[in-house]
């Protein structure tokens, strides 16, 4: 079986994912992105392979995505992550029609048409406000695994009104709340619920249409998925391989290139070519 | 014509802009350096046609601001004038041109002069506290021009009308005032003769660009309305009423007529025609460009070049048998126009869609600038609602490169033209 793979470079994690002709998943592999962005490319799709058993020479075509996408040196060609999201989205969840991606440093939310055509989208600007990165801020200065911060959030009887999502005040703000004596759990529902806010507000730009897909890594928060629920007043879409959204879309790309017969198999995508 | 002179003509407005262009700064450099008179003007209103019937050289601060980012200092203009007390949130046009008068003049093209007179309109709220500034640095005469814009959207009114008849007489009285003002601060008596030498030159320069502008319907795009129409809009106005100005803009409408009977088009291969609206980006102009040329799209029109021509663009040519009355006219069909492209420019875009060819439409809103981008969400909408059409919202700056992220606007851009990529495979499979 002929393969495509999808490798999405984001800024804190590198996604890659292979695909075979039956469009279902075969390989991914998940890893922090790190210093070196061109390694970190090389590794995930590496890993990816071997976790699906699957010879580099088996994958005719690969498509990077995400803000390093121009450094998956060894892939064919580049698509953005916003193309790549709405049309994994699509893929898992064939009524979607709005998107919100919510990764380390940005948050998107994208609008799809019935055919899967991305027909707007609106990102945060020139600040991490109101994104994974905020989540990451306030875990620090909780001393708070990361992974922790939606099941604790989900415990909250009491949230309290965080006033901020910028980043670089979250710190400060989370201490004042501990230092006025309220729970954690309160504080971390606030948290959630002030990004739920923010990324609502990106939604309704490009209109909120049912049914609604969440992916990236912030996906996986069960926290931020009740908290946006919430707020939308809709169920969100959320799948396993949400985090892999982006790669699975650049997966689906390759694969579109593959069955077009538009990669010439003899200059098939590879590391070690 | 011979292929030697075809060749000589393809190019030719982008040359001669970029001479008169030197001429023009060379010019305030000697103005500067011997101690001569000077008026500052705005773009949106400029009312050269008085000033030159005085010979005042005009300075435009807007323009020298803008050449700061083209040129890569911006930075250094704007926190010098951070530095001095400016906010980091004021309009960067301004805070350049303060640090440019706190240098004394001194600016990437050569030195400027400080201002005998200033003269603005209410087309831009900004401008009022601008020249304000100047008038307390140099104690110089400000005349404000009040024009009275559009009063809704889509009603405009037009001669014969009362109302138009009325705010036409307002602006005539005011204008007459100016001209007293201007005898005052030269010294001169008003030269009727000259004015209406003046007008010719400016009627010749609005029919001309006028005309250029409509030429880009052509396919492929005679010139990017962004780059190429920069220049244009340059000599558009720091040479308006001038037989510089009108015989540059006359060789330009030969050169675009030529161009589009031969079907050359701008340096790329033209993939998807756009129209831009708002300010460019101008601290990483060519780049800017790029972003989008690189993916075959090419500019055809831009509120820009409506806007910041003040209205030029509209063609209007004033009846030279009752001189003053008709600039009246002029001015506020022009100025009216101008605010009109950043307020109302919604039907208008809508209508271009079609005229132009436009695959797609950029909305490039700017933190400096509320007046120009305040609307912009909603023009937008608009469009979305009227128009089958993909748009693009992406925010920067037109001078402070530290709100100009690239990678994130490339990002963008990036998305969009997939979008458009795909949607016109849709289009291609359905047929």
């Amino acid at each position: 079986m002929a393969y495509a793979a999808g490798v999405d470079v984001g800024s804190t994690q590198t996604k890659a994912v292979i695909i075979g002709e039956d469009r279902r998943i075969a390989g991914r592999s998940l890893l922090d992105t790190g210093a070196n962005v061109i390694k970190a490319a090389e590794s995930a799709y590496m890993a990816a392979l071997e976790q699906g058993g699957i010879e580099e020479r088996e994958v005719e075509y690969v498509v990077g995505t995400g803000y390093g996408r121009y450094r998956v040196t060894f892939g064919n060609t580049q698509v953005t992550e916003i193309s790549c999201h709405g049309r994994g989205a699509v893929h898992l969840f064939p009524n979607t029609r709005t998107v919100v991606d919510m990764g380390g440093q940005d948050t998107k939310a994208i609008s799809v048409s019935p055919q899967g055509e991305i027909t707007d989208f609106c990102m945060n600007d020139k600040c991490a406000a109101g994104t994974g990165r905020f989540l990451g801020a306030a875990a620090a200065a909780l001393d708070i695994p990361l992974d922790d911060l939606g099941s604790i959030s989900l415990k909250s009887d009491r949230p309290i009104k965080i006033s901020t999502t910028c980043t670089v005040f979250a710190e400060s703000e989370v201490l004042a709340w501990i230092g006025k004596g309220k729970k954690i759990e309160d504080i971390l529902s606030g948290v959630h619920k002030s990004i739920a806010s923010r990324s609502a507000a990106l939604m309704r730009r490009v209109g909120i249409d049912d049914e609604v897909t969440f992916t990236g890594g912030v996906s996986r928060n069960e926290g931020m998925v009740k908290a946006l629920e919430d707020r939308l007043g809709t169920r969100l879409n959320i799948s396993d391989d949400c985090h892999y959204m982006g790669a699975l879309g650049a997966a689906l790309f390759a694969l579109d290139h593959v069955v077009a017969g538009r990669a010439p198999a003899a200059e098939g995508a590879g590391v070690s070519a | 014509m011979n292929s030697e002179a075809a060749v000589d003509l393809v190019g030719r407005g982008n040359r001669e802009g970029a001479a008169l262009f030197r001429d023009w700064f060379d010019e305030l450099n000697t103005t500067a350096t011997s101690g001569g008179q000077a008026a500052y003007v705005f773009v949106m209103g400029s009312i050269n046609e008085i000033l030159k019937s005085f010979d005042l050289p005009v300075v435009f601060p807007e323009i020298n601001s803008l050449q700061t980012a083209v040129r890569r200092v911006a930075h250094e203009y704007l926190e010098e004038a951070e530095d001095y007390g400016y906010s980091p949130d004021i309009c960067g046009y301004v805070k350049a041109d303060v640090a440019t008068q706190l240098r004394g003049g001194e600016h990437p093209m050569g030195q400027i002069p400080p201002p005998t007179l200033s003269v603005l309109t209410n087309a831009c709220n900004t401008y009022i506290k601008w020249a304000e500034i100047w008038e307390r640095m140099y104690d110089c005469p400000t005349f404000t021009l009040d024009v009275p814009g559009t009063r809704q959207s889509g009603r405009q009114t037009w001669r014969g009308d009362s109302d138009f008849e009325a705010d036409r007489k307002y602006v005539e009285v005011q204008l007459r005032e100016l001209i007293t003002v201007c005898e005052a601060v030269t010294g001169r008596k008003f030269d009727i003769d000259k004015f209406r030498e003046v007008l010719t030159h400016a009627n010749t320069m609005s029919r001309s660009w006028n005309r250029i502008l409509e030429l880009n319907q052509s396919k492929p795009a005679l010139f990017s309305a962004l780059t190429d129409g920069t220049i244009f809009l340059g000599v558009a106005n720091g040479f308006r009423g001038t037989e510089a100005g009108a015989r540059y803009f006359e060789r330009l409408v030969e050169e675009m007529e030529y161009k589009a009977a031969n079907g050359i088009g701008t340096t790329i291969e033209e993939e998807y025609r756009l129209l831009f609206v708002g300010v460019p980006c101008y601290p990483i102009f060519r780049r800017f460009n790029e972003l989008f040329t690189d993916w075959g799209g090419t500019f055809v029109n831009s509120t820009y070049l409506w806007f910041a021509s003040g209205g030029t663009n509209r063609g209007f040519e004033y009846d030279l048998k009752d001189p003053i009355a008709s600039l009246a006219e002029g001015v506020l069909v022009s100025v009216r126009d101008a605010m009109d492209a950043m307020f109302h420019q919604d039907v208008v875009l809508a209508d271009m869609v079609d005229d132009f060819g436009a695959d797609g439409v950029i909305y490039h809103p700017i933190k400096s600038c509320r007046t120009v981008s305040t609307g912009l969400a909603d023009g937008r909408r608009y469009l979305t609602k009227e128009r089958d059409i993909p748009t693009l919202f992406i925010e920067s700056d037109m001078m402070d490169r530290r709100v100009v992220s690239e990678a994130q606007m490339k990002n963008r851009i990036d998305a969009f033209f997939e979008g458009l990529a795909s949607r016109r495979q849709m289009a291609g499979t359905k047929g």
